[in-house]
Parts: structure tokens; sequence; C-alpha cells
């Protein structure tokens, strides 16, 4: 079936429907990772975003419970060069394809994925619309038009959980537990039972696997949960999840961070969490022209002089200038020099902007989950 | 951290002659380290014994020295050159084992040579089985169960452990020589015995075997500073049990999910961190199980390889040059990545397209070898192909094989019915046993409605490519739908999106390829260029390194330079290799000198011409018409659109773009250089013939024939013995020398394809002629500058190719000299030749005959150019350009000063059972250069850079024909002197017994026990002299080759060879080999000053 993608500059791609039918609005970005399209899928930090795989074979492996990040695919919707007819893997439950259909998720392959791609990095990401069936290409770039931009919105409402739960109550019941390790080398345990309390902005579930394969019973929290119910159970540590849209629009956990800054428990942030770290000790957020959307970044461990290959989602970046005396930048992107990671320099606070739990990615900063668990070991 | 500072000098090692296992991404590698090492302000002194290098140019080192690859030789060069530091990882398995080897000799502890890039401890536990295994067993990761057995004993209570099959792999070979797969014990103690045979150090590792198992590599890099980063996956498409270099793979993985992905990397870390391969690239290989994931290292080579060099053209990421770097102490992210130029080499390539590399084989040349592929590889090359996706890469990748009318999956046309007399069961067991041919035995299956599952349980190869492969036929079924005329817009496009050529479309209708590309262009359809930037687009690009692919948006953005298109050599194999891309390369910098924009155009990976920093502008496409003139066609647009000169080169890559020449003549495009209708008289035996009589230069009696009766009468009016071969070969492919009409007859009959434009071309044979190549270059003014004489060592009736040879020539008067330069000159005005020329002269009897001309650049090309230290192929270009000789300085012959032999190097001991013997079919891999001041001395060296250990003592064994005996005589006289035991068989110890020769008399084979073949595998024999020319051979000779070859005995077949071996080893005998770079040659300056 005919499917087209239009954008807000005018320009449209004409393919085939790859997954469900219909028509799905967002903001339109590129991801280079060569692996994990069901970890991109299902991870909520593109809600509200059409992805678009770079790679141009998309589905070969199909898809496993095991590689979900979250419940279900959380993004806008898929684009893709050729999609596999078959999905080979003796971990596989079924093809992409059926996986999409069932999700609801509306996808368009069969397109220059590259030529989107060079648009894109020329002129920033932008808005579009992707819609299957007959449909008239110039109606859906006035549709982009009129899509609500990504600056400004409040996106994490849509993808926090309901209600408090905790992780290892919620993994056995889900099946989770049973996947978690595959790939990941078993890593050393806390020395105690470390309790953590962690925000959910729309947190991949890796992230989770990771605190709790380091031995730390997390306790998730709604997003707009006021500090003092994290600080409530006494926790060792407080973690500030990843998740969608623009940082600067989430006061409410801004300042909910401030507040925890301050009561001085160790502090990790990932992605998002880190964002609002950022703004929580009085620093500045800012759009990125395309994002960082990959598998293959570099990012420069300010320390050690290493370099680390790391997983990066985001739009948006912490302006190094507008972070106080107190915070040090500690990891900065090779790229394009852009602030990878920041520490404060009294507290047992920091952050990183890329993703150490990976999926889809290099495993090289798992460290960091090791870091956070000697700040809290140390108090 | 920045560079070191106390590297001031650096001795490289390359890889010597081309071989099975190790070909020219050697010089890809070792041109690119370098470079890279002298633009840190380095001195690099370079020994590589393989002449048709870009490496060995003078221009790539401070010190160039073509010498032996053997410890002495290099103590020599070190002694000499005293260089602080040895890169021992970009020359392959060669440089790595001699680095080994000066270690353990001391040799670089006494000269105070530090190895750079991977320690000697690295090397050990990467190369040695069980090191590795223990090494593994240290990180907790998986190897297949083995062990190691020094003795057929040891190896026996092995295989009763790990069961059947079970692998045997030499320690310490290249390629996987001498290694095997055993079904049972008696496979078992053959593969067993040889591995120990071959092995240098006689061990052998027997293995669990995991055949059928997905196959994976990493390409990976560390630096100093512990930085790890993976450049490519690669994923092979034959599971295991086909050596990674025999099988169809397919770059970036495609079957794993990033946590098996991810998985792997991290498993590849800790390889290289507990190998410790401190900086630099490795290439590690895992099995992975498909019923449950299950991973198992294969084995790791710390050094840059094949599988690296196909990494760096698949991803724009250049692995030697960042490994030369990191040598020197740099990190990753000090280094820029060139491509991109604002981001670092600190990262990951990600690609947006698919890389497919198909192996290039060349068994037509070795009937009796055995084509079943296994852990020992026998292909002779390789072609890549690019594309968006897998089924267009793999069809490009087939069509890039030249396989000519063997080549296509799909049937010959609508009324193809060749498959259907295939019975099932031998197309089943062509799917179960690799073989080069199982492709099309798959496609052949498809077509038969075999399912994917089918074809899964008999091949093993993953159902996602299968199914992929499924797709294509199933597309080729629609288009065979209807009339080609009927064919709708949308399948067209379709069906040039997947992959299939004009050709294989025409096939399907059996319509003219023309007809095909008429209504596509009618419909714009025009390959896309894209660019390969290694960021997927992440970047910009700011080198032109591209592929075509039918896509929306082109990235080509050609200019409004006049350029030239060069057009590449293709796959290596036997007859076209390494020596066309040196031509190729030489061709850009002669035309950028002259202010070209040059463009080149080829698929092989292995090349140096295929480096994006070579050429201006590289497109990574087939050499086939129909992607050959898209290119041009984009090219002449100009920036946006505003036109472009666009010239083409076809004389520089051999037989593939001569091809073309006339196809791209009559579409109209500008050749430069020697007209294509030059090129076509020389080839057209009748036109040529007539030009020759015209110019009363000699040639033997010829005729051709069409049919056995025709073939007949030439013959009978030429007289026997006739050379029988077919027209526009490269390489002597299907060349037989003829004795009777029965044999004629049988060659008509034969895999010959004859038709009216290719008859088979019959030339009287010159019994006991000695042979001479001439390469010369001609310009536009008529001047013509003669290279070389080049005089074979070898007589006639040994493919010029597989003749050692050597100039100055040694045994040929004066005045046959001028006349072969006279006729040259002649021959060279006469076809109006602008350009390289090369011609094959014969002398018998006082007379001097042309056998062929060839007005392009030719296999000796860059083994004369070194020898004069002229670049003669660059020249070449500049000639083409319009330039004169004379403008470029070049007036008078050349000359060389010293003595170079050229000598070649052959595949036998990778082809069990195939007879030893030369003849004119090609059969040489590759060629190594031996220079000194006397003849003696070179042919040496050439021996020994070719592997043959000339003796200095011991016992030879001599057995030649009847024809011979007489000839034999001063050669056995001089061995005698030289204080050797002379053996022999009967007949011939009788003969030379007469002549009062002391000589023992031995066993033949098939006379008792012992026989020769028992002291040859005995090392009781040092040196063979066995001249069967002339008549069918006997089995008894052959076994006696086979043993010589696999003991690594020396084994000489001509009688003038023979005389020069004695020559070399009174050299050996007389005087220490002394090393000469070619730097001083060309300065003139004396041995050892």
């Amino acid at each position: 079936m005919n499917a087209i993608l239009a954008l807000e500059d005018g320009t449209w791609y004409r393919g085939v429907a790859a997954g469900a039918q219909g028509e799905r609005s967002g903001e339109v970005v590129f991801n280079t990772s060569m692996t994990g399209y069901q970890e991109v899928l299902t991870d909520p930090s593109y809600a509200g975003q059409i992805v678009t795989m770079t790679a141009p074979l998309i589905g070969n492996y199909g898809v496993a419970a095991g590689d979900a990040e979250s419940q279900a695919p959380q993004v806008a919707g898929f684009v893709m060069r050729e999609e596999s007819p078959l999905s080979s893997n003796w971990r596989a439950d079924g093809t992409l394809r059926d996986y999409l259909v069932r999700h609801h998720v509306v996808a368009i392959a069969d397109i220059d994925t590259r030529a989107l791609t060079r648009v894109l990095r020329s002129a920033g990401v932008m808005r579009g619309v992707m819609a299957t069936g007959q449909v008239d290409p110039d109606e859906l770039v006035a549709k982009a038009r009129a899509v609500p931009k990504m600056e400004g919105s409040d996106l994490v409402r849509g993808v926090t959980c309901a209600r408090a739960y905790r992780w290892r109550e919620r993994a056995s019941a889900e099946g989770d537990a049973a996947h978690a390790e595959f790939g990941m080398p078993p890593c050393r345990r806390a020395s105690r039972r470390l309790r953590v309390a962690a925000y959910d902005f729309g947190v991949k579930w890796n992230i989770l696997r990771r605190l709790d394969a380091y031995g730390c019973d997390v306790q998730v929290f709604p997003a707009a949960t006021p500090a003092r119910e994290l600080l409530a159970i006494e926790p060792d540590g407080i973690f500030l999840s990843n998740g969608p849209g623009d940082p600067a629009a989430l006061h409410y956990a801004i300042d909910n961070v401030r507040q925890l800054v301050a009561a001085g428990r160790p502090l990790f942030g990932i992605c998002l969490g880190h964002q609002i770290l950022g703004l929580a000790v009085g620093g500045e957020t800012f759009k990125l022209k395309f994002g960082h959307r990959g598998a293959n970044h570099p990012v420069k461990d300010l320390d050690s002089g290493k370099v680390e290959i790391t997983s990066q989602n985001h739009g948006f970046a912490v302006n190094p200038d507008s972070l106080p005396a107190d915070v040090r930048v500690t990891h900065l992107n090779l790229y394009d020099g852009t602030v990878e990671g920041f520490r404060h320099t009294t507290r047992p606070v920091f952050s990183v902007q890329y993703h150490p739990e990976a999926s889809p990615g290099p495993h090289d900063a798992d460290y960091l989950f090791q870091q956070f668990l000697e700040s809290m070991e140390e108090r | 951290m920045p560079k070191r500072t106390d590297l001031k000098r650096v001795l490289v090692i390359g890889s010597g002659p081309i071989v099975i296992g190790q070909a020219c991404e050697f010089d890809y590698s070792g041109t690119q380290a370098c470079k890279a090492l002298r633009a840190e302000g380095l001195e690099v002194v370079l020994v590589n014994s393989n002449p048709a290098t870009i490496m060995t140019d003078p221009e790539m080192a401070d010190r160039t020295y073509v010498e032996p690859l053997t410890p002495d030789l290099v103590e020599a060069v070190i002694a000499k050159e005293r260089p602080d530091c040895l890169l021992p990882t970009v020359g392959g398995q060669t440089a790595l084992n001699l680095s080994v080897a000066l270690a353990e000799r001391g040799v670089l502890a006494r000269h105070g040579v530090r190895l750079i890039g991977a320690s000697i401890d690295a090397i050990k536990v990467a190369e040695d089985r069980l090191l590795f295994r223990n090494a593994m067993r240290d990180i907790g990761i998986e190897v297949p169960r083995s062990g190691l057995a020094r003795s057929l004993d040891e190896a026996l209570a092995l295989a009763e452990d790990v069961g059947f099959p079970a692998i045997v792999r030499p320690s310490f070979t290249l390629g996987g020589v001498g290694g095997g797969i055993a079904y049972n014990v008696e496979e078992f103690r053959e593969a067993a015995g040889r591995g120990l045979d071959l092995s240098p150090v006689h061990e052998i590792l027997v293995e669990e075997s995991v055949i059928g198992w997905k196959e994976f590599e990493l390409e990976v890099m560390r630096d100093a500073a512990d930085n790890f980063v993976v450049i490519c996956s690669i994923e092979n498409v034959d599971p295991m049990g086909v050596h990674t270099g025999d099988s169809i793979t397919v770059a970036p993985a495609l079957t794993l999910t990033d946590k098996e992905y991810q998985r792997m990397r991290d498993m590849a870390r800790r390889i290289i961190r507990r190998v410790g391969v401190e900086t630099g690239g490795s290439n590690i290989q895992f099995a992975v199980d498909p019923g449950n994931g299950r991973v198992v290292a294969i084995e790791m080579n710390p050094r840059v390889s094949r599988s690296s060099a196909l990494a760096s053209k698949a991803t724009g990421f250049p692995i030697a040059k960042i490994a030369a770097k990191l040598a020197l102490g740099y990190h990753l992210d000090e280094i820029p990545n060139d491509i991109t130029r604002l981001t670092p080499a600190s990262f990951e390539p990600t690609i947006d397209y698919i890389v497919v590399k198909f192996p290039r084989w060349n068994f037509e040349k070795f009937p009796q070898a055995d084509r079943t592929l296994t852990t020992q590889m026998k292909s002779v090359g390789e072609a890549m192909a690019i594309g968006r996706t897998f089924k267009e890469a793999f069809l490009k990748a087939v069509r890039s094989l030249e396989l000519g009318k063997f080549g296509s999956l799909f049937p010959a046309g609508p009324e193809d019915t060749a498959d259907e007399a295939e019975d099932e069961s031998a197309l089943r067991r062509r799917l179960v046993v690799p073989n080069d041919r199982r492709m099309w035995a798959l496609f052949r299956a498809l077509r038969r409605g075999w399912s994917v599952e089918a074809l899964h349980e008999l091949t093993r190869i993953d159902p996602w490519f299968l199914r992929q492969f499924a797709d294509i036929e199933a597309l080729r079924k629609v288009a065979a739908l209807g009339e080609f005329r009927d064919m709708s817009p949308e399948l067209l496009r379709t069906l040039k999106r997947t992959g299939f050529s004009d050709g294989d479309i025409a096939a399907v209708h059996g319509v003219g390829e023309e007809l095909v590309r008429q209504r596509r262009l009618e419909q714009g359809l025009v390959p896309a260029y894209k660019r390969i930037d290694t960021c997927a687009a992440e970047f910009e690009s700011f080198t032109p390194y591209l592929y075509g692919t039918y896509e929306q948006a082109c990235e080509a953005d050609p200019t409004a330079k006049r350029k030239v298109v060069i057009l590449g050599s293709g796959p290596n194999r036997i007859g076209q290799g390494i020596e066309f891309d040196y031509c190729c390369c030489h061709a850009v910098f002669g035309f950028r000198e002259e202010g070209f924009e040059t463009v080149m155009v080829n698929c092989n990976p292995e090349t140096v011409s295929t480096d994006y920093d070579t050429s201006d502008r590289l497109y990574f496409e087939p050499l086939t018409f129909e992607d050959v003139m898209a290119i041009i066609e984009r090219e002449r647009q100009g920036v946006g659109g505003a036109g472009a000169d666009v010239a083409c080169v076809v004389q520089f890559g051999g037989q593939t773009p001569l091809k073309l020449a006339l196809a791209l003549q009559e579409a109209g495009v500008e050749i430069l250089g020697t007209s294509p209708d030059s090129i076509d008289l020389a080839e057209d035996r009748q036109r040529f013939s007539q030009l020759l009589w015209d110019l009363g230069v000699p040639q033997p009696a010829s005729g051709t024939a069409i049919s056995r009766g025709e073939a007949r009468q030439a013959a009978e009016r030429i007289g026997y013995p006739v050379v029988v071969r077919p027209s526009y070969v490269l390489g002597g492919r299907g060349m037989a020398i003829v004795f009777d009409a029965g044999a004629l007859d049988r060659y008509m009959t034969g895999a010959v394809d004859v038709s009216h434009d290719r008859p088979v071309l019959i030339d009287r044979f010159l019994e006991d002629a000695f042979e001479f190549d001439v390469d010369a270059v001609a310009d536009l003014t008529g001047a013509v500058v003669i290279a070389g004489v080049m005089e074979h060592i070898e007589q006639a009736g040994i493919h010029s190719g597989d003749s050692s040879c050597v100039v100055p020539p040694f045994m040929v008067a004066e005045r046959h000299l001028a006349t072969i330069r006279d006729y040259t000159r002649r021959i060279a005005r006469a076809l109006k030749v602008v350009g390289l020329m090369n011609v094959q002269y014969a002398l018998k009897d006082e007379v001097v005959y042309v056998l062929e001309v060839n007005p392009r650049s030719s296999r000796t090309v860059p083994y004369i150019a070194k020898a004069t230290g002229v670049p003669l192929a660059k020249v070449a270009a500049r000639i083409s350009s319009g330039r004169t000789l004379a403008e470029l300085g070049l007036v008078e012959d050349l000359e060389v000063h010293g003595v170079f032999v050229k000598s070649p190097v052959f595949p036998f001991v990778r082809f069990p059972g195939v007879d030893t013997i030369l003849g004119p079919e090609m059969k040489s891999t590759g060629e190594v250069m031996g220079g000194a001041e006397n003849f003696g001395a070179a042919f040496g060296k050439a021996m020994m850079g070719a592997g043959q250990r000339l003796p200095v003592e011991g016992r030879v064994f001599i057995s030649v024909n009847n024809s011979d005996k007489q000839t034999v005589l001063p050669v056995a006289r001089d061995l005698a002197q030289l204080g050797f035991t002379l053996t022999a068989t009967r007949g011939t110890a009788a003969f030379l017994r007469a002549h009062g020769i002391d000589v023992e008399v031995v066993y033949k084979v098939n006379e008792g026990r012992p026989n020769v073949a028992d002291h040859l595998v005995n090392r009781t024999i040092a040196l063979v002299i066995n001249t069967p020319l002339g008549r069918d051979s006997f089995f008894d000779d052959r076994a006696v080759r086979r043993a010589a070859t696999m003991a690594q005995v020396p084994c000489i077949t001509t009688l003038t060879g023979a005389s020069a071996a004695v020559a070399a080893i009174k050299a050996l005998r007389a005087e220490t080999l002394t090393v000469r770079s070619l730097q001083d040659y060309y300065a003139g300056v004396e041995t050892g000053a």
C-alpha cells in the first residue's frame, strides 16, 4: 500500500506502508544505529517523534520480548529503506511488521532515507506527517506545518508511569527478568541492600535492569511525584531517568530535583534527567539542530582522558556556560563539543547526557552505574 | 598523548609476492602505512620482494629494498639502515612471521630495533593456538574444544576427544594452508599428516567442528590509552566450514540483534586486551550457534588483514593508516577522520548501505583441483559491491566478478532449458558440499521451487539470506511474464532498484541489452550516486567516494574540470592481478600531473586504486558497460548540468577495460591514448598477420579455426607441434601445446568456447626457442622508447607470466637485440601506439619472431619500472594526454644498473593433486624481483624471494626426457663439481655414467621402495631437475613434482632454468648476498658503500 511522509519544508517522500494504517504526525528525526531497532521503537524518549533509521535493512532479526525498553512502541512513526519480510533469529518471537501492526505504529518503507537524513542534517529536524493509502501530499505538508513544536511541550506526562512501583516486582510480573541479563556480563553487586528512588520521565527498562543487576532495589515514581515522597522511602540514592521532549517545560520536575539536590543524597541522571538536573542547578538548555541519535558517538571522559563510544538519543543539550561554579563538566562530545556529563563539586550528584545503559549501543559507559553504586555505598 | 618523539627511522616489511591468501590488500595497507609514517616525519625503510607494488615505488619510502623476505637479508637491511623501530603489522602473515624470526634470532635486540604496533608476546598469543585458547579461557570466552598435536599419534588421540567432523589447523601458516576438515579417521590421518608437514613448527590444532554455525568477524582498533572501537562487523553468508576468504561476506552483520552484537563487541574488547595488542587493528572471528546463540571465538589476527582492507573500503575508515599513527603513540581522538574532517577517528563507523564481497576463484586453471571449499582458502581474488539493499549489492557483486557466460545467476534467455538436465541428487550435492559454483546451484534450486527451509537444511545458510535470494528469483519470474515491450515502468524501476543489470533484464526476455538500456533512459531511470562517509550522512563528507544505486537523491556533485575516467582491473585473477592495479594508480598520478581530474572506477577492495586517497574521485562500481557509461554520463553533467569534458583511458587495467573499449567508443566516449581500433587490430589475428607481413616482421606460421576440420587443416599446413588458444584472453587461459591431430581434436571439442567472432588461434610452436618480453612507450609523434628487453629464463612454451626473466638480457647476441628493438619501433608506429606496448618475441635458429603484441600495459611494466627507475605507466599516462616523450626527457632507450630477475610464485601447495608442470596457460599468482651485480646472485635472490631455497650442498635428483639428455650434461657436470651428490632414475643415470659423471640410481615411484618420492618426503633430496616438456607427462613425473612441492624442495622443470639455478648456486656459494636499495641502484652507488 502507498504511503507518504511530508515535511514542513514542503518536501515529501512516497514509499510503501510497512506497519499499521493511518496518519501520524511528529518531529522527524534520524537514528544512525545499525542494530537495535526494537529498542529504538520502544524507547519512551522517542515519544512525539517520527524516527528514520539510516541503516537500510530493518526487521532482519524480528522482535523479541527481551529487547523491549518499555511496554510497547513509543515512536510517533517509523521510516525505513527496506523492511525485512522474514525474521531470522533464535530469540525472535515475531516479525517486525506484525509487531508494528499490533501496536498501531504507522511505518513507511522504500524511501530514500539517506536523502531524508541529509535534509534533516542540513535544515535541522522538522515537523512531519505520514499517512498511508491514497493521500494528497500537499495536504500532508499543510498538516505538518500545523504540528505543535517540540520546544516548550511537556511530553513526559504521556509516558511516565501512572503509579509508583518496585522494578523487581514488575520485572518478574512481566517476565522481563528472564531476558534481562542477555548480552550484559554480570557485574559487581552492591555490598549492602541499596534502595534507589527513580523518577520515571519515560525510563528505559534497561536502566532499571542495570541498577537491579548492580544490586539496587529500585522504586519507580511518576514524574510529578513531590520530592518529599521520594525522600520518604529513605533512599540511598536518587535516579533521574531519560525521557522525551523539552526539559525546560518541566517546571515541576526541575523544582523537585532542586529539592533533592539540596537533600544531599547521591543523585544520578541520564539524558532528560541530566538536562533537568542542569536546569535545577541553575543552568540552561537549548535545542540542537538535528540532535544526537545513534550508537557511535565518541564521548571523552575529561578525568581519565579516555574515549567511550556511546548510545545517544537527545534533541536538547545543557549549555556549559550557563552552569554555576560548583558544577564541573566531566564529559564532552567529540563530534560537536557539547556537554555530555557534569558533576557537582561538593555534592554526590552527577549526570550524563548519553545512555550508559546502552540498549541499543555499546556498553563502554556501564562504569557509571558502578560510580553511582560507590557514591551510595560511601554514604 | 601526542606522538612519541623517540622514533625517527622505521622499518616496514611488506608481504612479498601475491599468493592465495595474501594479495594486494597488503600493498594497500603497506602503502597507507608508509604514507602516514612519512607524513609524521619519520624516515621509512621498506623491504618487500614484490616489485608490482605501489609501496615499492621509490617515492613511497626513503629507502626501498626489493629483496627476499628472509631473516638473513632483512638483517642485512637492518645492519645497513639502522632503523630504530619495526612495524610488523602491515605486511600480512609474512611480515609478522619474519618479525618473530628476527626477534627470536636476537637481530632486533642486537641492532636496537623496537617493535611498534604489536609485541612479540601479543603476536604469539594470537598466533599460537594453544596460547590463544588458554588466553580465552582466562577471560571466560569460549573456544571450540581443541588440542595441539606435534605427531600423528597425538593428533589421533585428540580426534577421538573432539569427534568427527574434526578441523585440522596447522600453526603459523597463511590463509589456512594445510588445514582441512576430516569426516573420518582416514581423512583425518591425511589432513593431520599434511598439516604437520606444512606447519613451520610442525604443530597442528585439532578442533571441534562448528561447521554450519553462523560466522562473524569484527575489525577492531585499540590505542595506547586503551580506547577501543569496532570499525566494521562482517557476516559470512557461507556458514562456518568455508574459509572466510572463500566465503561470500556482507557488511555490516545483518542477522544479529543489538544484544548479541554488543555481547560480541564486549568479547572483542576483552580479547584484544588479553592478547595484548596495544595499538593498531585486529581481526577477530566468531562463530555463533544459530540454535541458541552460543558464541565461540575462532581466531584473532593482530595485524591488518584482507578483512581489514575490506572493512576500510566498506566503511571509508582507513584502518592501516590509522594503525600506523597509533603505533607512533597517537590516540584515536587525536587523529581526524579524513572524510568528515571535523570529527575524530575515535568513533565507530555507521553505514547506510550494504556491502557484499564475492570471492573469485580460478579453478578453470587447475582442472584437477578439488573445487570443494574448506578451511583452506582457494580463491585468488574478490569483488566487492555496494548497494542500498542486500539484493542490490549482491547482484552488483555477481556481475563484478566478470565470469562471462558463466556469471549470470539466471537462465540465458526464455528458451534456456539447461536446468532441466540436472538431476535432483546432483543438485542437492552441489548445495550440501560448498564449492565455487554453489550460489549458481542455489538459484537453479530456487527456480525449481525449492523452499527456503529445504535450502537451509542443505546449505546451513541463514534463512534471512536465502529469503533474499528467493525474492530475487521471484522478481525475475514476474519480470519474465509477458513481452519486454509491455513491461510496466514500475516493474522496470523495481528491477533496477533490486540490482538487476540491463543485461539480466534483457536475458529474461531474450532481447538485446541495448533495448533495455534505451527503455530505461527513456524512463529517466539512471543511478544516483551516494557517498561513503563513515557516518550515514550525519556529517558532511569531503571525499567523493561513491557508489551507484537507484535512489532519488544523487550526491556525485561532479565538477566542471576536465576529467579522465580510469578503468581499473577488477577482481584479481591469475593473469590479471596487482600489476594492472599498479598501472592504474600510476595512470592517476600521470593524469593528475597533466591537470586532469582523475576518476577511478574499480570493484576490487584489495587494491591501492580503490583507496579514496588515490584518485580525485572514486566510484566503487562493477566494470561493465552499463555501470561505466552511467558514471561517464553523470560526470559529463558537470556543475548543475553545465557540462564537463570526460575522456576515458582503458590501457592500464589489463583485459577488463579493454573488453569495454570498443563499446565505449561507439557510445561516443573519447578514449585517450592508443585507439581501440589499434588494440583490436593487435588482437585480430588476420588483420595483425597482414600488418606484420607488410612490415616484413616474421611471425610463426599461424591460422584460425572454428571447427575441428578447419583446425586439422591449419595445423597440417603449419606443422606440429602447434600452440592453440581462444581469442581475447589474458593469462593464456585455455592455451595448450598440441603435438598431434588426436590431441587437437580433443582440444577443439573440449571446454573451449568457440564462435565465428572468437575463433581458436593456431600457431606453430617454436620448440626450444628463447623468448623475450619487450615493454615500450610510444607517443603521438611516433617516437618510441624501449623500456627493457627481458629475456625469459625458461624456453618457449611456458607462459610469459610463469617464466622467470631477466634484464638486461644475458644470453643473446647484440644483433638479435638490435632486431628486436627495430621490430618494436616499427610495430609501435604501425599500430599508432600512444602509450604502452608489450611485445613478445621468440628467437629460434637465428630468426626473431613476433609472438604477440599488446598495445597496452603489461604484467612486466611494474618490474621494468623498478629495474630502470622510470615510472613507465605514469609516463604512458602523460603521453596519452598528449605529451611527447621528448618533453618528458625520454629520448634514449632505458638502461638498468645491475641485473634484475623476476620470478613467479605458484599456488600448487593449495591444490593437492594438481600437476605442477608449467605450460602455456599461466598458473602463477604473483612474482618477486631479485637484484644484484651478476646474474647468478640476482637469480638466487629471486628464487629465494619466491620461496625456493636453492641448496648449496646435498643431493640433486635428475630426471630428463630423452631429447634433453644431451643438454643436461653440462648442468650435471657443474653440480658434481660443486660437490653435489647426483641421483637419477635408471635411464638418466646410465646416460650420465656413460658420459663419465658419477651418479646414484634411485627407484622411480612405481619401481619399488624407497623411491624418489620417499627421499623427497624424508628431505634427503635438496633439488629436483625434471623435464617432462615436449610429450605427455608420465604419472611418475607428476608424483615426483608433487612430492617436491609438498616437501618444499625446489623443482626445476626446464633445462635453461637448471643452468640458471647452477649459476645461482655458484653465486650463493661464492659470496654473501648483499642488499641494495632502489635509490642506490638508480644513483649508481656501489654495494656496501
